[in-house]
């Protein structure tokens, strides 16, 4: 399957705001910063089912992560959600275009399908 | 068959009513906690986010110190780390938003004493709004005036539900107030995002956008508030939104006595940055020449709006702040921490409350693992594990006292719920600078 362009969002979950304070070793954390939402819509036009392991390669880094599908329609095709932290950090540049902050969200990759 | 506590156990219950919760920017106050054996087990009227904040920050049964990973005392550990601040060239300090003022004082003469360059995670959250109060202005009230007045409250990329639970019942949506005495009934909520999110289930209206064009759609905004003409077309290209859409929008903003924007990192950290921040504070000036309106950024942690406030007043600036030349120089994207490690340019630091190693750049993170820096946290972290000397702190607001900031800038003080063994912030920081200023020949 040839790796098609999304837009990826990540951000603050409550599940992932819990595992901060519960500890970002143990595996509520790591299975909430690991697990990247895609549409429903998305999910089945890729084939993928909830667990499948797909690539992120961004202009920065490369992420492999599993995937689960949003809720209803949270999500529109095309975008993509992941609980912020130590892997969606990997796919951040080190530019702040002269503000301090690095691009963090709206960030484009290359979904590639591993399963 | 469960049975009820021994008389011995009964005397071992502590209650703290009126507890300050510092997990988000919210810094509830009337959290009412249970302690018994030095462990909260009841955290009444908290959150989600607060409970796991109460539940989990038990005594870590770790060294206070390490230093190169091995056990180490004190006092070892604080004559390292001032060893470490004034040997170097480049010293650097960030984070300070789950610290008490009182702590992020201290830090802040440590950089000065060491012309170091201090910075806190306001860089990584809301410094492109801090830039944009500087060059706009920020038309605002505290979150009392909100509940008392607000009728009607939008949310521009945020997300309360999942970042701050409490915020639509505690202060924006649903509490009954002077002026809004029927609560949800007398507010109208709009939720302005690129994605529906799960606070988009309270709002009236939710208007999804085009991911990274939330300048344009604000702009669009700005236009209708002045009277411009737009071209229908054009506008739907470029934000995703029908124009008769933001034209309803706007007449009820014009419509409403107290407007509320609260905005989130769905404007700062995507495309645009402080512009994005910049073009929302710029409509809420604008909007009152019809009405009142006001912008309240949604602060991520419990003190980091204390950091902004700490920061600027001892140097003037709010964040991302050099003393080099021997006064304070403030330049975002110079002087900011994402950009003193990507570049290289650090050669020592300091990181307090906070998790750079996991939530930086890869090249931050690769250049912080290779120069000496002290941590401090409550719990380990990818960053801990990391420092050359790490602290094992006690956790502010539950095992220690001090001051915080509310997101509207309400100083609130901490109630602590039981003691820790390990040292605060306030006290390592203190510590090092006594050692600091000893190296530099000055008698402390």
């Amino acid at each position: 399957m040839m790796a098609e362009t999304f837009i990826l969002i990540p951000g603050r979950t409550s599940k992932q705001g819990c595992g901060i304070s519960e500890g970002k070793f143990k595996e509520k954390y790591q299975s909430e910063i690991y697990t990247l939402q895609v549409s429903p819509a998305d999910m089945e036009r890729l084939g993928l089912e909830k667990g499948d392991m797909v690539r992120l390669q961004g202009e920065h880094g490369q992420v492999e992560v599993a995937v689960a599908p949003a809720k209803k329609d949270e999500l529109p095709e095309g975008l993509l959600f992941i609980a912020y932290g130590e892997i969606s950090s990997r796919l951040m540049g080190g530019d702040t275009h002269g503000t301090g902050m690095p691009t963090s969200k709206g960030m484009d990759v290359e979904l590639e399908v591993l399963k | 068959m469960a049975t009820a506590p021994t008389e011995a156990a009964q005397e071992q219950i502590k209650i703290v009513t009126d507890a300050t919760c510092t997990f988000c920017g919210c810094v509830c106050d009337d959290i009412d906690l249970t302690v018994q054996d030095n462990r909260i087990t009841e955290a009444k009227r908290a959150c989600v986010l607060g409970k796991a904040w109460f539940f989990s920050h038990e005594i870590e049964d770790r060294p206070s110190c390490l230093i190169d990973g091995q056990p180490a005392s004190l006092e070892e550990g604080y004559d390292r780390s001032a060893q470490i601040l004034t040997e170097g060239r480049f010293p650097i300090i960030y984070g300070l938003s789950d610290s008490p003022c009182e702590a992020q004082r201290v830090a802040v003469s440590i950089t000065d004493w060491i012309d170091g360059t201090i910075d806190t995670t306001t860089s990584v959250c809301h410094g492109p709004s801090g830039m944009a109060f500087q060059g706009v202005g920020e038309v605002t009230c505290t979150l009392g005036e909100v509940m008392n007045r607000g009728d009607m409250i939008m949310f521009w990329g945020s997300n309360p539900a999942e970042s701050h639970p409490r915020h639509f019942t505690k202060y924006s949506l649903m509490p009954k107030g002077l002026f809004t005495p029927n609560g949800r009934k007398d507010r109208t909520c709009v939720i302005v995002d690129v994605r529906k999110t799960k606070s988009a289930k309270a709002a009236d209206l939710f208007i999804q956008i085009k991911p990274r064009r939330d300048f344009e759609a604000l702009w669009t905004l700005r236009a209708l508030a002045k009277g411009v003409s737009l071209d229908a077309q054009e506008v739907e290209r470029q934000t995703g939104v029908e124009l008769a859409v933001w034209q309803d929008l706007m007449e009820r903003m014009k419509a409403c006595k107290f407007g509320v924007i609260f905005f989130g990192m769905g404007l700062t950290m995507t495309r645009g940055k402080h512009v994005n921040s910049e073009a929302l504070l710029a409509l809420t000036r604008d909007m009152n020449a019809f009405t009142r309106f006001v912008a309240k950024p949604n602060r991520g942690h419990g003190n980091v709006t204390g950091a902004d406030n700490v920061v600027a007043w001892r140097t003037g600036y709010p964040f991302g702040v050099n003393h080099a030349r021997g006064y304070p120089r403030f330049n975002p994207g110079e002087y900011t921490t994402s950009d003193t490690l990507a570049r290289g340019e650090a050669d020592c630091g300091m990181t307090i409350a906070c998790d750079p190693m996991a939530n930086f750049s890869q090249p931050a993170r690769e250049h912080l693992a290779s120069i000496p820096f002290i941590a401090l946290d409550a719990q380990e972290t990818p960053t801990t594990r990391a420092a050359t000397v790490a602290f094992t702190v006690a956790t502010y607001g539950i095992n220690t006292g001090g001051t915080v900031y509310r997101m509207d800038d309400v100083p609130i003080p901490l109630r602590p719920a039981f003691d820790s063994p390990h040292p605060s912030d306030f006290e390592i920081l203190s510590q090092i600078e006594m050692r600091v200023r000893q190296i530099q020949g000055v008698r402390a």
